[in-house]
Protein backbone atom coordinates (compact mmCIF):
# COMPACT_ATOMS: atom_id res chain seq x y z
CA UNK A 1 0.00 0.00 0.00
CA UNK A 2 1.10 3.53 -0.62
CA UNK A 3 2.81 4.91 2.41
CA UNK A 4 3.87 8.54 2.50
CA UNK A 5 6.07 8.17 5.57
CA UNK A 6 8.46 5.54 4.13
CA UNK A 7 11.26 6.71 1.85
CA UNK A 8 10.57 6.56 -1.91
CA UNK A 9 11.35 3.36 -3.79
CA UNK A 10 12.65 5.26 -6.79
CA UNK A 11 14.08 8.72 -6.39
CA UNK A 12 15.47 10.82 -9.22
CA UNK A 13 17.12 14.16 -8.48
CA UNK A 14 18.00 16.39 -11.40
CA UNK A 15 18.70 13.53 -13.80
CA UNK A 16 20.23 14.38 -17.16
CA UNK A 17 21.21 11.85 -19.80
CA UNK A 18 23.14 12.68 -22.93
CA UNK A 19 23.83 10.08 -25.64
CA UNK A 20 27.05 10.58 -27.57
CA UNK A 21 26.26 9.80 -31.19
CA UNK A 22 28.11 10.21 -34.47
CA UNK A 23 26.07 13.35 -35.19
CA UNK A 24 26.98 14.89 -31.87
CA UNK A 25 25.38 14.63 -28.44
CA UNK A 26 21.65 13.90 -28.04
CA UNK A 27 20.11 15.18 -24.85
CA UNK A 28 17.54 12.50 -24.06
CA UNK A 29 16.68 13.53 -20.50
CA UNK A 30 17.03 16.91 -18.81
CA UNK A 31 16.58 17.78 -15.16
CA UNK A 32 14.20 14.96 -14.26
CA UNK A 33 13.23 14.97 -10.58
CA UNK A 34 10.69 12.48 -9.41
CA UNK A 35 9.92 10.40 -6.34
CA UNK A 36 7.95 7.18 -6.61
CA UNK A 37 6.62 5.70 -3.37
CA UNK A 38 6.19 2.06 -2.47
CA UNK A 39 3.15 0.54 -4.15
CA UNK A 40 2.55 3.39 -6.55
CA UNK A 41 1.45 2.82 -10.13
CA UNK A 42 3.20 5.48 -12.21
CA UNK A 43 2.52 5.97 -15.90
CA UNK A 44 4.84 7.84 -18.25
CA UNK A 45 3.16 9.43 -21.21
CA UNK A 46 4.50 11.74 -23.90
CA UNK A 47 5.23 12.04 -27.60
CA UNK A 48 7.59 9.64 -29.33
CA UNK A 49 11.25 10.31 -28.58
CA UNK A 50 10.68 12.23 -25.35
CA UNK A 51 12.78 9.82 -23.31
CA UNK A 52 10.23 7.53 -21.65
CA UNK A 53 12.10 4.38 -22.56
CA UNK A 54 15.41 6.00 -21.65
CA UNK A 55 14.15 6.93 -18.18
CA UNK A 56 12.78 3.45 -17.54
CA UNK A 57 16.05 1.93 -18.71
CA UNK A 58 17.99 4.26 -16.43
CA UNK A 59 15.94 3.02 -13.47
CA UNK A 60 16.84 -0.55 -14.46
CA UNK A 61 20.55 0.39 -14.84
CA UNK A 62 20.48 -0.32 -18.57
CA UNK A 63 21.42 3.33 -19.25
CA UNK A 64 23.52 5.58 -17.05
CA UNK A 65 22.51 9.16 -16.30
CA UNK A 66 25.25 11.65 -17.10
CA UNK A 67 24.19 13.99 -14.30
CA UNK A 68 22.03 13.99 -11.18
CA UNK A 69 21.41 11.13 -8.78
CA UNK A 70 19.11 8.15 -9.08
CA UNK A 71 18.46 5.73 -6.24
CA UNK A 72 16.33 2.62 -6.08
CA UNK A 73 15.44 1.29 -2.61
CA UNK A 74 18.15 3.64 -1.35
CA UNK A 75 20.76 1.87 -3.51
CA UNK A 76 22.32 2.63 -6.86
CA UNK A 77 20.36 1.16 -9.79
CA UNK A 78 23.15 -1.42 -10.35
CA UNK A 79 23.00 -2.62 -6.78
CA UNK A 80 19.24 -2.78 -6.92
CA UNK A 81 19.48 -4.84 -10.08
CA UNK A 82 21.92 -7.22 -8.47
CA UNK A 83 19.47 -7.68 -5.61
CA UNK A 84 16.90 -8.59 -8.28
CA UNK A 85 14.59 -5.71 -7.58
CA UNK A 86 13.18 -5.43 -11.11
CA UNK A 87 10.97 -7.22 -13.52
CA UNK A 88 11.24 -5.52 -16.89
CA UNK A 89 8.76 -5.95 -19.76
CA UNK A 90 10.28 -4.63 -22.97
CA UNK A 91 8.43 -3.10 -25.90
CA UNK A 92 8.99 -6.32 -27.87
CA UNK A 93 8.31 -9.74 -26.35
CA UNK A 94 11.84 -11.03 -27.06
CA UNK A 95 11.18 -14.67 -26.23
CA UNK A 96 13.90 -17.18 -27.04
CA UNK A 97 12.70 -19.29 -29.98
CA UNK A 98 14.54 -22.42 -28.83
CA UNK A 99 12.66 -22.50 -25.55
CA UNK A 100 9.03 -23.36 -25.03
CA UNK A 101 6.74 -20.76 -23.46
CA UNK A 102 7.17 -22.43 -20.09
CA UNK A 103 10.92 -22.64 -20.72
CA UNK A 104 11.03 -18.93 -21.43
CA UNK A 105 9.07 -18.01 -18.33
CA UNK A 106 11.32 -20.10 -16.14
CA UNK A 107 14.54 -18.77 -17.65
CA UNK A 108 14.97 -15.94 -15.10
CA UNK A 109 14.11 -18.45 -12.38
CA UNK A 110 16.90 -20.76 -13.58
CA UNK A 111 19.33 -17.85 -13.59
CA UNK A 112 18.31 -16.83 -10.10
CA UNK A 113 18.72 -20.38 -8.83
CA UNK A 114 15.16 -21.38 -7.90
CA UNK A 115 14.65 -25.10 -7.27
CA UNK A 116 13.08 -27.22 -9.97
CA UNK A 117 9.86 -27.76 -8.04
CA UNK A 118 9.48 -24.08 -7.27
CA UNK A 119 10.13 -23.16 -10.91
CA UNK A 120 7.37 -25.47 -12.11
CA UNK A 121 4.96 -24.11 -9.52
CA UNK A 122 5.66 -20.47 -10.35
CA UNK A 123 5.52 -21.02 -14.10
CA UNK A 124 2.13 -22.65 -13.74
CA UNK A 125 0.87 -19.79 -11.60
CA UNK A 126 1.97 -16.91 -13.83
CA UNK A 127 0.93 -18.62 -17.06
CA UNK A 128 -2.55 -19.06 -15.61
CA UNK A 129 -2.49 -15.41 -14.60
CA UNK A 130 -1.96 -14.23 -18.20
CA UNK A 131 -4.36 -16.87 -19.55
CA UNK A 132 -1.73 -19.00 -21.23
CA UNK A 133 -2.31 -22.04 -19.03
CA UNK A 134 -2.55 -24.52 -21.90
CA UNK A 135 0.31 -23.09 -23.95
CA UNK A 136 3.36 -23.89 -21.80
CA UNK A 137 4.63 -26.55 -24.20
CA UNK A 138 4.25 -24.43 -27.34
CA UNK A 139 7.13 -22.54 -28.89
CA UNK A 140 6.94 -18.74 -29.17
CA UNK A 141 6.73 -18.80 -32.96
CA UNK A 142 3.61 -20.95 -32.72
CA UNK A 143 1.79 -18.17 -30.84
CA UNK A 144 0.27 -14.86 -31.92
CA UNK A 145 2.04 -11.59 -31.16
CA UNK A 146 -0.36 -10.78 -28.34
CA UNK A 147 0.13 -14.18 -26.75
CA UNK A 148 3.89 -13.73 -26.96
CA UNK A 149 3.60 -10.37 -25.23
CA UNK A 150 1.50 -11.95 -22.47
CA UNK A 151 4.17 -14.64 -22.08
CA UNK A 152 6.81 -11.95 -21.70
CA UNK A 153 4.69 -10.31 -18.97
CA UNK A 154 4.40 -13.68 -17.24
CA UNK A 155 8.17 -13.98 -17.42
CA UNK A 156 8.63 -10.61 -15.69
CA UNK A 157 6.13 -11.59 -12.98
CA UNK A 158 7.60 -15.02 -12.31
CA UNK A 159 10.31 -14.00 -9.86
CA UNK A 160 8.35 -11.64 -7.64
CA UNK A 161 10.42 -8.50 -8.04
CA UNK A 162 9.13 -5.57 -5.99
CA UNK A 163 9.37 -3.22 -8.94
CA UNK A 164 7.77 -3.91 -12.28
CA UNK A 165 8.91 -1.74 -15.20
CA UNK A 166 6.78 -2.01 -18.33
CA UNK A 167 7.56 -0.30 -21.62
CA UNK A 168 4.40 -0.11 -23.74
CA UNK A 169 3.58 -3.72 -22.91
CA UNK A 170 0.14 -3.60 -24.50
CA UNK A 171 1.02 -1.37 -27.45
CA UNK A 172 0.64 -4.14 -30.01
CA UNK A 173 -2.61 -5.61 -28.68
CA UNK A 174 -6.19 -5.04 -29.75
CA UNK A 175 -8.53 -2.94 -27.65
CA UNK A 176 -10.46 -5.85 -26.08
CA UNK A 177 -7.40 -7.81 -25.03
CA UNK A 178 -5.85 -4.60 -23.82
CA UNK A 179 -8.85 -3.83 -21.58
CA UNK A 180 -8.68 -7.31 -20.10
CA UNK A 181 -4.96 -7.13 -19.46
CA UNK A 182 -5.36 -3.67 -17.93
CA UNK A 183 -7.89 -5.08 -15.51
CA UNK A 184 -5.64 -8.06 -14.78
CA UNK A 185 -2.70 -5.78 -14.18
CA UNK A 186 -4.66 -3.64 -11.72
CA UNK A 187 -5.78 -6.76 -9.90
CA UNK A 188 -2.23 -8.04 -9.73
CA UNK A 189 -0.99 -4.69 -8.49
CA UNK A 190 -3.68 -4.62 -5.81
CA UNK A 191 -2.85 -8.13 -4.67
CA UNK A 192 0.92 -7.84 -4.66
CA UNK A 193 1.53 -4.21 -3.73
CA UNK A 194 4.26 -3.97 -6.38
CA UNK A 195 5.60 -0.61 -7.47
CA UNK A 196 4.92 -0.24 -11.18
CA UNK A 197 6.46 2.05 -13.80
CA UNK A 198 4.43 1.92 -16.99
CA UNK A 199 5.07 3.61 -20.34
CA UNK A 200 2.12 4.16 -22.64
CA UNK A 201 0.90 6.29 -25.52
CA UNK A 202 -2.73 5.93 -24.54
CA UNK A 203 -4.28 8.63 -22.33
CA UNK A 204 -7.21 6.43 -21.17
CA UNK A 205 -4.85 3.62 -20.32
CA UNK A 206 -2.62 5.93 -18.30
CA UNK A 207 -5.55 7.44 -16.40
CA UNK A 208 -7.26 4.12 -15.81
CA UNK A 209 -4.19 2.41 -14.36
CA UNK A 210 -2.20 5.03 -12.52
CA UNK A 211 -1.96 6.59 -9.11
CA UNK A 212 0.44 9.07 -10.66
CA UNK A 213 0.76 10.22 -14.26
CA UNK A 214 4.02 11.73 -15.45
CA UNK A 215 3.54 13.78 -18.62
CA UNK A 216 6.77 14.27 -20.56
CA UNK A 217 7.75 16.61 -23.37
CA UNK A 218 10.46 16.15 -25.98
CA UNK A 219 13.83 17.64 -27.00
CA UNK A 220 15.23 17.50 -24.43
CA UNK A 221 13.01 15.07 -22.50
CA UNK A 222 11.58 16.85 -19.47
CA UNK A 223 8.68 16.39 -17.10
CA UNK A 224 5.84 18.68 -18.17
CA UNK A 225 3.35 17.73 -15.46
CA UNK A 226 2.88 15.23 -12.65
CA UNK A 227 -0.74 14.38 -11.91
CA UNK A 228 -1.74 12.59 -8.70
CA UNK A 229 -4.86 10.63 -9.50
CA UNK A 230 -7.82 11.00 -7.13
CA UNK A 231 -9.38 7.76 -8.41
CA UNK A 232 -9.82 4.95 -5.85
CA UNK A 233 -7.63 1.85 -6.01
CA UNK A 234 -10.59 -0.32 -6.94
CA UNK A 235 -11.38 0.58 -10.53
CA UNK A 236 -14.07 -1.13 -12.56
CA UNK A 237 -13.72 -0.60 -16.33
CA UNK A 238 -16.73 1.73 -16.42
CA UNK A 239 -14.94 4.21 -14.17
CA UNK A 240 -13.67 5.47 -17.49
CA UNK A 241 -16.99 7.21 -18.07
CA UNK A 242 -16.97 9.03 -14.73
CA UNK A 243 -16.46 12.83 -14.59
CA UNK A 244 -13.32 12.51 -12.45
CA UNK A 245 -11.78 10.24 -15.03
CA UNK A 246 -12.56 12.58 -17.88
CA UNK A 247 -11.19 15.51 -15.94
CA UNK A 248 -7.82 13.81 -15.38
CA UNK A 249 -7.72 12.74 -19.01
CA UNK A 250 -8.33 16.35 -19.98
CA UNK A 251 -5.48 17.54 -17.80
CA UNK A 252 -3.12 14.94 -19.32
CA UNK A 253 -4.10 16.10 -22.79
CA UNK A 254 -3.43 19.71 -21.84
CA UNK A 255 -0.03 18.72 -20.47
CA UNK A 256 0.86 16.94 -23.73
CA UNK A 257 -0.28 19.94 -25.75
CA UNK A 258 1.75 22.37 -23.64
CA UNK A 259 4.82 20.17 -24.14
CA UNK A 260 4.38 20.36 -27.88
CA UNK A 261 3.96 24.13 -27.86
CA UNK A 262 7.40 24.32 -26.29
CA UNK A 263 9.35 23.51 -29.50
CA UNK B 1 26.41 -47.66 -81.15
CA UNK B 2 23.14 -49.43 -80.33
CA UNK B 3 23.99 -49.20 -76.66
CA UNK B 4 24.47 -45.44 -76.82
CA UNK B 5 21.15 -44.91 -78.60
CA UNK B 6 19.39 -47.26 -76.22
CA UNK B 7 20.80 -45.32 -73.28
CA UNK B 8 19.71 -42.01 -74.78
CA UNK B 9 16.22 -43.40 -75.32
CA UNK B 10 16.06 -44.59 -71.73
CA UNK B 11 17.22 -41.17 -70.57
CA UNK B 12 14.45 -39.40 -72.48
CA UNK B 13 11.77 -41.80 -71.20
CA UNK B 14 12.99 -41.59 -67.62
CA UNK B 15 13.10 -37.80 -67.72
CA UNK B 16 9.54 -37.66 -69.04
CA UNK B 17 8.49 -40.05 -66.27
CA UNK B 18 10.20 -37.89 -63.68
CA UNK B 19 8.59 -34.68 -64.90
CA UNK B 20 5.20 -36.35 -64.85
CA UNK B 21 5.74 -37.77 -61.36
CA UNK B 22 7.01 -34.46 -60.03
CA UNK B 23 3.89 -32.74 -61.35
CA UNK B 24 1.36 -35.27 -60.18
CA UNK B 25 2.69 -36.54 -56.87
CA UNK B 26 5.09 -33.89 -55.64
CA UNK B 27 3.64 -34.10 -52.11
CA UNK B 28 4.05 -37.82 -51.73
CA UNK B 29 7.12 -38.66 -49.64
CA UNK B 30 7.86 -41.88 -51.46
CA UNK B 31 7.75 -40.11 -54.80
CA UNK B 32 9.99 -37.40 -53.40
CA UNK B 33 12.60 -40.08 -52.74
CA UNK B 34 11.92 -41.95 -55.96
CA UNK B 35 12.50 -38.98 -58.27
CA UNK B 36 16.18 -38.37 -57.42
CA UNK B 37 16.75 -42.14 -57.33
CA UNK B 38 15.36 -42.50 -60.84
CA UNK B 39 17.46 -39.55 -61.92
CA UNK B 40 20.59 -41.23 -60.55
CA UNK B 41 19.80 -44.52 -62.23
CA UNK B 42 19.23 -42.67 -65.49
CA UNK B 43 22.68 -41.12 -65.29
CA UNK B 44 24.26 -44.53 -64.66
CA UNK B 45 22.40 -46.11 -67.59
CA UNK B 46 23.42 -43.24 -69.82
CA UNK B 47 27.03 -43.55 -68.70
CA UNK B 48 27.07 -47.33 -69.22
CA UNK B 49 25.41 -47.10 -72.62
CA UNK B 50 27.64 -44.38 -73.98
CA UNK B 51 30.90 -45.87 -72.69
CA UNK B 52 30.06 -49.32 -74.08
CA UNK B 53 28.42 -48.06 -77.25
CA UNK B 54 31.35 -45.80 -78.17
CA UNK B 55 33.96 -48.33 -76.97
CA UNK B 56 35.59 -45.88 -74.60
CA UNK B 57 38.76 -47.32 -73.07
CA UNK B 58 38.33 -48.25 -69.37
CA UNK B 59 41.48 -46.22 -68.66
CA UNK B 60 39.63 -43.10 -69.74
CA UNK B 61 36.28 -43.99 -68.20
CA UNK B 62 35.24 -47.44 -67.04
CA UNK B 63 31.51 -48.26 -67.23
CA UNK B 64 29.62 -48.33 -63.91
CA UNK B 65 29.16 -52.11 -64.13
CA UNK B 66 32.92 -52.58 -64.15
CA UNK B 67 33.29 -50.23 -61.16
CA UNK B 68 30.52 -52.12 -59.39
CA UNK B 69 32.26 -55.42 -60.02
CA UNK B 70 35.52 -53.99 -58.70
CA UNK B 71 33.80 -52.74 -55.55
CA UNK B 72 32.23 -56.15 -54.98
CA UNK B 73 35.54 -57.98 -55.46
CA UNK B 74 37.61 -55.74 -53.18
CA UNK B 75 35.30 -55.08 -50.25
CA UNK B 76 37.82 -56.01 -47.51
CA UNK B 77 40.43 -53.71 -49.03
CA UNK B 78 37.95 -50.86 -49.43
CA UNK B 79 36.91 -51.32 -45.82
CA UNK B 80 40.53 -51.17 -44.64
CA UNK B 81 41.07 -47.96 -46.61
CA UNK B 82 37.80 -46.47 -45.37
CA UNK B 83 38.73 -47.27 -41.80
CA UNK B 84 42.21 -45.78 -42.20
CA UNK B 85 41.26 -42.59 -44.05
CA UNK B 86 37.70 -41.74 -43.06
CA UNK B 87 37.31 -43.08 -39.55
CA UNK B 88 40.85 -42.59 -38.26
CA UNK B 89 42.08 -39.64 -40.33
CA UNK B 90 39.09 -37.54 -41.27
CA UNK B 91 36.69 -38.18 -38.40
CA UNK B 92 39.18 -37.83 -35.55
CA UNK B 93 40.67 -34.72 -37.16
CA UNK B 94 37.18 -33.31 -37.69
CA UNK B 95 36.19 -33.83 -34.07
CA UNK B 96 39.43 -32.35 -32.73
CA UNK B 97 39.48 -29.43 -35.17
CA UNK B 98 35.84 -28.48 -34.68
CA UNK B 99 36.04 -28.91 -30.92
CA UNK B 100 39.13 -26.71 -30.75
CA UNK B 101 37.53 -24.12 -33.02
CA UNK B 102 34.45 -23.83 -30.82
CA UNK B 103 36.56 -23.50 -27.67
CA UNK B 104 38.81 -20.88 -29.27
CA UNK B 105 35.76 -19.01 -30.59
CA UNK B 106 34.42 -18.66 -27.05
CA UNK B 107 37.82 -17.39 -25.89
CA UNK B 108 38.13 -15.02 -28.85
CA UNK B 109 34.65 -13.72 -28.17
CA UNK B 110 35.54 -12.93 -24.60
CA UNK B 111 38.82 -11.21 -25.31
CA UNK B 112 39.08 -8.33 -27.79
CA UNK B 113 42.85 -8.83 -27.76
CA UNK B 114 42.53 -12.38 -29.12
CA UNK B 115 39.95 -11.20 -31.59
CA UNK B 116 42.38 -8.72 -33.08
CA UNK B 117 45.44 -10.95 -32.74
CA UNK B 118 44.22 -14.45 -33.44
CA UNK B 119 41.68 -14.02 -36.22
CA UNK B 120 44.20 -12.56 -38.72
CA UNK B 121 46.66 -15.35 -37.90
CA UNK B 122 43.90 -17.91 -38.38
CA UNK B 123 43.05 -16.24 -41.65
CA UNK B 124 46.67 -16.54 -42.73
CA UNK B 125 46.86 -20.24 -41.82
CA UNK B 126 43.61 -20.90 -43.65
CA UNK B 127 45.06 -19.31 -46.77
CA UNK B 128 48.02 -21.75 -46.82
CA UNK B 129 47.53 -24.33 -49.59
CA UNK B 130 46.97 -27.87 -48.36
CA UNK B 131 49.64 -29.28 -50.70
CA UNK B 132 52.12 -27.07 -48.86
CA UNK B 133 51.21 -27.92 -45.30
CA UNK B 134 50.45 -31.61 -45.80
CA UNK B 135 54.09 -32.72 -46.42
CA UNK B 136 55.24 -30.69 -43.43
CA UNK B 137 52.63 -32.19 -41.14
CA UNK B 138 53.52 -35.68 -42.42
CA UNK B 139 57.11 -34.96 -41.41
CA UNK B 140 56.01 -33.85 -37.96
CA UNK B 141 53.43 -36.49 -37.13
CA UNK B 142 54.63 -39.53 -39.09
CA UNK B 143 53.11 -41.57 -41.93
CA UNK B 144 50.15 -43.00 -40.06
CA UNK B 145 46.70 -41.46 -39.57
CA UNK B 146 47.89 -38.93 -36.97
CA UNK B 147 49.43 -36.69 -39.63
CA UNK B 148 46.22 -36.93 -41.72
CA UNK B 149 44.17 -35.94 -38.71
CA UNK B 150 46.53 -32.99 -38.22
CA UNK B 151 45.95 -31.83 -41.80
CA UNK B 152 42.20 -32.14 -41.26
CA UNK B 153 42.44 -30.14 -38.04
CA UNK B 154 44.20 -27.32 -39.87
CA UNK B 155 41.63 -27.38 -42.67
CA UNK B 156 38.43 -27.44 -40.63
CA UNK B 157 39.57 -25.17 -37.82
CA UNK B 158 39.22 -21.81 -39.48
CA UNK B 159 35.81 -22.09 -41.19
CA UNK B 160 34.30 -23.37 -37.96
CA UNK B 161 36.04 -20.68 -35.92
CA UNK B 162 34.81 -17.85 -38.14
CA UNK B 163 31.25 -19.13 -38.16
CA UNK B 164 31.21 -19.67 -34.42
CA UNK B 165 32.62 -16.22 -33.68
CA UNK B 166 29.92 -14.70 -35.89
CA UNK B 167 27.30 -16.87 -34.18
CA UNK B 168 28.31 -15.74 -30.72
CA UNK B 169 27.63 -12.17 -31.80
CA UNK B 170 24.24 -13.06 -33.25
CA UNK B 171 22.17 -12.07 -30.23
CA UNK B 172 20.31 -8.78 -30.36
CA UNK B 173 20.46 -5.94 -27.87
CA UNK B 174 17.04 -6.77 -26.45
CA UNK B 175 18.08 -10.32 -25.54
CA UNK B 176 21.27 -9.08 -23.88
CA UNK B 177 19.33 -6.40 -21.97
CA UNK B 178 16.98 -9.07 -20.65
CA UNK B 179 19.90 -11.10 -19.38
CA UNK B 180 21.20 -7.93 -17.72
CA UNK B 181 17.92 -7.21 -15.92
CA UNK B 182 18.07 -10.73 -14.46
CA UNK B 183 21.69 -10.10 -13.38
CA UNK B 184 22.88 -13.15 -15.29
CA UNK B 185 26.58 -13.98 -14.98
CA UNK B 186 28.81 -14.21 -18.04
CA UNK B 187 28.57 -18.00 -18.08
CA UNK B 188 24.80 -18.00 -17.65
CA UNK B 189 24.50 -15.60 -20.56
CA UNK B 190 26.80 -17.81 -22.62
CA UNK B 191 25.06 -21.10 -21.90
CA UNK B 192 21.46 -19.92 -21.91
CA UNK B 193 21.54 -17.32 -24.65
CA UNK B 194 24.62 -17.01 -26.80
CA UNK B 195 25.48 -20.65 -27.42
CA UNK B 196 21.95 -21.61 -28.48
CA UNK B 197 21.74 -18.49 -30.65
CA UNK B 198 25.05 -19.43 -32.29
CA UNK B 199 23.97 -22.93 -33.34
CA UNK B 200 22.66 -22.10 -36.84
CA UNK B 201 25.98 -20.39 -37.59
CA UNK B 202 28.03 -23.20 -36.08
CA UNK B 203 26.26 -25.82 -38.18
CA UNK B 204 26.98 -23.86 -41.35
CA UNK B 205 30.66 -24.17 -40.48
CA UNK B 206 30.35 -27.81 -39.47
CA UNK B 207 28.72 -28.72 -42.79
CA UNK B 208 31.42 -26.99 -44.83
CA UNK B 209 34.02 -28.72 -42.67
CA UNK B 210 32.74 -32.24 -43.54
CA UNK B 211 33.79 -31.82 -47.16
CA UNK B 212 37.10 -30.22 -46.21
CA UNK B 213 37.87 -33.05 -43.77
CA UNK B 214 37.44 -35.65 -46.50
CA UNK B 215 39.56 -33.78 -49.00
CA UNK B 216 42.26 -33.16 -46.40
CA UNK B 217 42.47 -36.76 -45.24
CA UNK B 218 42.65 -38.19 -48.77
CA UNK B 219 45.06 -35.66 -50.25
CA UNK B 220 47.41 -35.80 -47.25
CA UNK B 221 48.02 -39.48 -48.00
CA UNK B 222 49.61 -38.54 -51.32
CA UNK B 223 52.55 -37.21 -49.29
CA UNK B 224 53.30 -40.38 -47.40
CA UNK B 225 51.21 -43.05 -45.72
CA UNK B 226 51.33 -46.69 -44.65
CA UNK B 227 50.29 -49.13 -47.40
CA UNK B 228 46.61 -48.53 -46.89
CA UNK B 229 44.23 -45.61 -47.08
CA UNK B 230 42.05 -44.17 -49.82
CA UNK B 231 44.53 -41.54 -50.97
CA UNK B 232 47.36 -44.06 -51.00
CA UNK B 233 45.21 -46.52 -52.98
CA UNK B 234 44.16 -43.94 -55.51
CA UNK B 235 47.71 -42.78 -56.20
CA UNK B 236 49.10 -46.32 -56.54
CA UNK B 237 46.15 -47.57 -58.63
CA UNK B 238 46.61 -44.67 -61.04
CA UNK B 239 50.25 -45.71 -61.40
CA UNK B 240 49.11 -49.26 -62.30
CA UNK B 241 46.40 -47.98 -64.67
CA UNK B 242 43.86 -49.79 -62.47
CA UNK B 243 41.19 -47.15 -63.09
CA UNK B 244 38.24 -49.25 -61.94
CA UNK B 245 39.86 -49.37 -58.49
CA UNK B 246 40.37 -45.59 -58.54
CA UNK B 247 36.71 -45.16 -59.35
CA UNK B 248 35.73 -47.65 -56.68
CA UNK B 249 37.60 -45.56 -54.10
CA UNK B 250 35.98 -42.42 -55.45
CA UNK B 251 32.57 -44.04 -55.11
CA UNK B 252 33.31 -44.94 -51.49
CA UNK B 253 34.55 -41.40 -50.83
CA UNK B 254 31.43 -39.90 -52.39
CA UNK B 255 29.15 -42.15 -50.35
CA UNK B 256 31.08 -41.47 -47.15
CA UNK B 257 31.07 -37.73 -47.84
CA UNK B 258 27.33 -37.63 -48.47
CA UNK B 259 26.63 -39.74 -45.40
CA UNK B 260 28.88 -37.53 -43.28
CA UNK B 261 27.22 -34.34 -44.53
CA UNK B 262 23.78 -35.87 -44.15
CA UNK B 263 24.50 -36.89 -40.58
CA UNK B 264 25.62 -33.37 -39.64
CA UNK B 265 22.57 -31.90 -41.40
CA UNK B 266 20.34 -34.30 -39.47
CA UNK B 267 21.86 -33.26 -36.15
CA UNK B 268 21.47 -29.64 -37.21
CA UNK B 269 17.80 -30.21 -37.82
CA UNK B 270 17.40 -31.55 -34.31
CA UNK B 271 19.40 -28.78 -32.66
CA UNK B 272 18.14 -25.74 -34.60
CA UNK B 273 14.53 -26.85 -35.09
CA UNK B 274 13.49 -23.39 -33.89
CA UNK B 275 15.31 -21.45 -36.58
CA UNK B 276 13.16 -20.01 -39.39
CA UNK B 277 15.22 -21.92 -41.97
CA UNK B 278 14.27 -25.25 -40.32
CA UNK B 279 10.72 -24.58 -39.12
CA UNK B 280 9.03 -25.01 -42.49
CA UNK B 281 10.32 -28.54 -43.02
CA UNK B 282 8.58 -30.90 -40.68
N1 LIG C 1 21.19 4.29 -27.60
C1 LIG C 1 20.90 5.52 -28.04
N2 LIG C 1 21.84 6.26 -28.67
C2 LIG C 1 21.56 7.51 -29.09
N3 LIG C 1 20.38 8.12 -28.94
C3 LIG C 1 19.41 7.45 -28.32
C4 LIG C 1 19.61 6.11 -27.84
N4 LIG C 1 18.47 5.68 -27.28
C5 LIG C 1 17.59 6.71 -27.40
N5 LIG C 1 18.14 7.77 -28.02
C6 LIG C 1 17.52 9.05 -28.28
O1 LIG C 1 16.97 9.52 -27.07
C7 LIG C 1 15.71 10.10 -27.26
C8 LIG C 1 14.67 9.43 -26.38
O2 LIG C 1 14.48 8.10 -26.81
P1 LIG C 1 13.46 7.11 -26.10
O3 LIG C 1 13.63 5.76 -26.73
O4 LIG C 1 13.66 7.17 -24.64
O5 LIG C 1 12.04 7.72 -26.51
P2 LIG C 1 10.59 7.21 -26.13
O6 LIG C 1 9.94 8.30 -25.35
O7 LIG C 1 10.64 5.89 -25.50
O8 LIG C 1 9.91 7.13 -27.56
P3 LIG C 1 8.81 6.09 -28.10
O9 LIG C 1 7.50 6.52 -27.57
O10 LIG C 1 8.88 6.24 -29.58
O11 LIG C 1 9.20 4.72 -27.65
C9 LIG C 1 15.40 9.98 -28.74
O12 LIG C 1 15.69 11.24 -29.34
C10 LIG C 1 16.35 8.93 -29.22
O13 LIG C 1 16.75 9.22 -30.55
MG1 LIG D 1 10.06 3.90 -26.10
Amino acid sequence: MKDMSSPPVIEAKGIGLIFQTDDGPVEALKDISLAIGRGEFVSFIGPSGCGKTTFLRAIAALEHPTSGTLTVNGMSPEEARRSRAYGYVFQAAGLYPWRTIAGNVQLPLEIMGFSRAERAERVRKVLDLVDLGGFGKKFPWQLSGGMQQRASIARALAFDADILLMDEPFGALDEIVRDRLNEELLKLWNETGKTIGFVTHSIPEAVYLSTKIVVMSPRPGRIADVIESPLPRERPLDIRDSPEFLEIAHRVREGLRAGHAYD
Amino acid sequence: MIGAWGALGFWVLATLANVWLAKRFSHNRLVQLFIPALFGVTLLVLWEGIVRGLNVSPVILPPPSMIGARIASSLPMLWTDFNQTILKGALSGYLMGCGAAVAVAVAVDRSPFLQRGLLPVGNFVAALPIVGIAPILVMWFGFDWQSKAAVVVVMVFFPVLVNMVAGLKATDALQRDQMATWSASYWQGLVKLRLPAAMPFLFNGLKIATTLALIGAIVAEFFGSPTRGMGFRISTAVGQLDLPLVWAEIAVAALAGSAFYGLVALIEKGVTFWHPSQRGRA
